[in-house]
């Protein structure tokens, strides 16, 4: 009887650790994000989500241009996508041959990203599911006050970025069952354009006042968060048509 | 056959001279107007976006509730209007867009349209989808986040697009005096085509 009981307890834990199609469900938590804001301190409610358990790669981002022509890099409009949006492919609808299928597709832009996810039923992770994820380690679903998690991760950062990407899901798993968060690409997320860095406002005379409208640009509030900080700053610098080498991106659904 | 041939020459030539009045030139596509988004305006009427093709607007984003910034974008666009002379003026819109469907229903939309005396004539406030409201921000280069009490952050900003929905020219310079380089751009857009 204890053990019938047991076994019913670990069903739902099955359940938790992935649903077979990609996706890896992500249990709801109260999470206290690195990015401070003046209106919004302590910590916030997550509600569930489902999240691709590796980058988005090459392969799959061409299946979709095959489907959806629109955004072929002859095709798109360059509102929606710079001169470089998939400029490491070999054709508009070709493939280098080797690696590049498996590793994860870069050089695409947010309108891009946001485009493939709404093909597939979902979004682009906001800023503080795609945190609430990445702070865990191996074990831990937040590792982030750990000094030797911090400085992995740092070492990602160091290493040049002239170096051939590894293919997508190579990395070691989180505590979620999630790959990749670190040491492989940056990533979109829905909400880029929210990052408001205030540096951008020097030649302002009062940012809160001129250039945004009410209060609170962001801060940060654990300054030991080098990692997020590059994250934010390279978000906050871009325009959803921009596209970089190692920018790429992942989807995530609600769940019913 | 002369009567037949003749048939078949009006036939072309009204064949040809149709779409040069009715067809329109492909839209360029390095313009906003590429979006298919849809906007609901203060009368309650549903448009595409790529609706207001063939006039040159003036473009921000706001939100009716804004206390500070929002009241300075509409002090901003008016003076660039005061600036003009009256036959630029028809030929200039002024679009503010929300980035707040929740609460701006085109009742709200319309007590300020009313409470600011913007001309409807000239100044079109609306409302995009819930969905669309990040994709239209990221095509003006407008950044924002709603804040906890529902107030927004957001750059302050005028876009100046030109007929075909290209960004030719912005300033983040919005309250006070007219940024002068940007009049300038806004009165070169509005010099009639010949």
């Amino acid at each position: 009887m204890r053990l019938l009981l047991l076994l019913a307890g670990l069903l739902p834990l099955t359940a938790w650790a992935s649903d077979g199609d990609g996706y890896v469900r992500i249990p709801p938590g109260d999470f206290t994000s690195t990015l401070a804001y003046e209106d919004a301190r302590g910590p916030v409610r997550i509600a569930p989500f489902g999240i691709m358990r590796h980058p988005v790669t090459n392969a799959e981002f061409l299946a979709f241009v095959n489907t959806h022509p629109a955004w072929r890099r002859d095709r798109v409009a360059p509102v929606f996508a710079g001169p470089d949006y998939l400029a490491h492919w070999q054709g508009p609808t070709r493939l280098v041959p080797g690696d590049q299928a498996a590793q994860p597709v870069t050089r695409v832009s947010w309108f891009a990203a946001a485009a493939y996810c709404e093909a597939q039923r979902a979004r682009l992770p906001r800023w503080l599911e795609w945190e609430y994820v990445a702070a865990a380690d191996t074990v831990r679903h937040d590792a982030r006050a750990d000094p030797a998690w911090r400085d992995r991760i740092l070492a990602w950062y160091a290493r040049p970025s002239s170096s051939a990407l590894p293919a997508a899901g190579a990395g070691v798993p989180n505590a979620y069952g999630v790959r990749d968060l670190h040491g492989v690409v940056w990533e979109w997320t829905d909400d880029y354009s929210a990052l408001l860095v205030s540096a951008d406002n020097r030649d302002q005379g009062d940012p809160d006042r001129s250039r945004f409208c009410g209060a609170g640009a962001l801060s940060v509030a654990d300054r030991e968060q080098y990692a997020v900080l590059m994250r934010v700053a390279m978000l906050s610098s871009l325009g959803g048509s921009d596209t970089t080498m190692s920018l790429g991106f992942r989807c995530v659904r609600g769940l019913p | 056959m002369k009567i037949v041939m003749a048939m078949v020459l009006a036939t072309v030539a009204g064949a040809l001279s149709m779409p040069a009045g009715a067809t329109v030139a492909p839209l360029p596509r390095d313009s906003v107007y590429q979006s298919t988004a849809q906007l609901t305006d203060a009368q309650a009427h549903r448009f595409a976006w790529s609706d207001q093709r063939g006039r040159a607007q003036l473009v921000s984003m706001f939100y009716t509730a804004c206390r500070f910034v929002c009241p300075m974008i509409v002090d901003g666009a008016k003076s660039i209007q005061q600036s003009l002379t009256e036959e630029e003026r028809t030929r200039l819109g002024v679009t503010l867009i929300s980035l707040d469907p929740k609460r701006d229903t085109p009742q709200v939309l319309a007590r300020m349209q009313k409470e600011r005396d913007l001309d409807r004539a000239r100044w079109t406030l609306a409302t995009p989808d819930p969905q669309d409201v990040r994709a239209i921000a990221g095509l003006l280069g407008i950044r924002y986040r709603e804040l906890a009490d529902g107030e927004f952050n957001h750059t302050t900003v005028l876009v100046l697009l030109d007929a075909n929905g290209r960004m030719i020219a912005r300033t983040e310079k919005v309250g006070g005096q007219p940024d002068p380089s940007f009049l300038a751009a806004v009165r070169r857009a509005l010099v009639p085509l010949r």
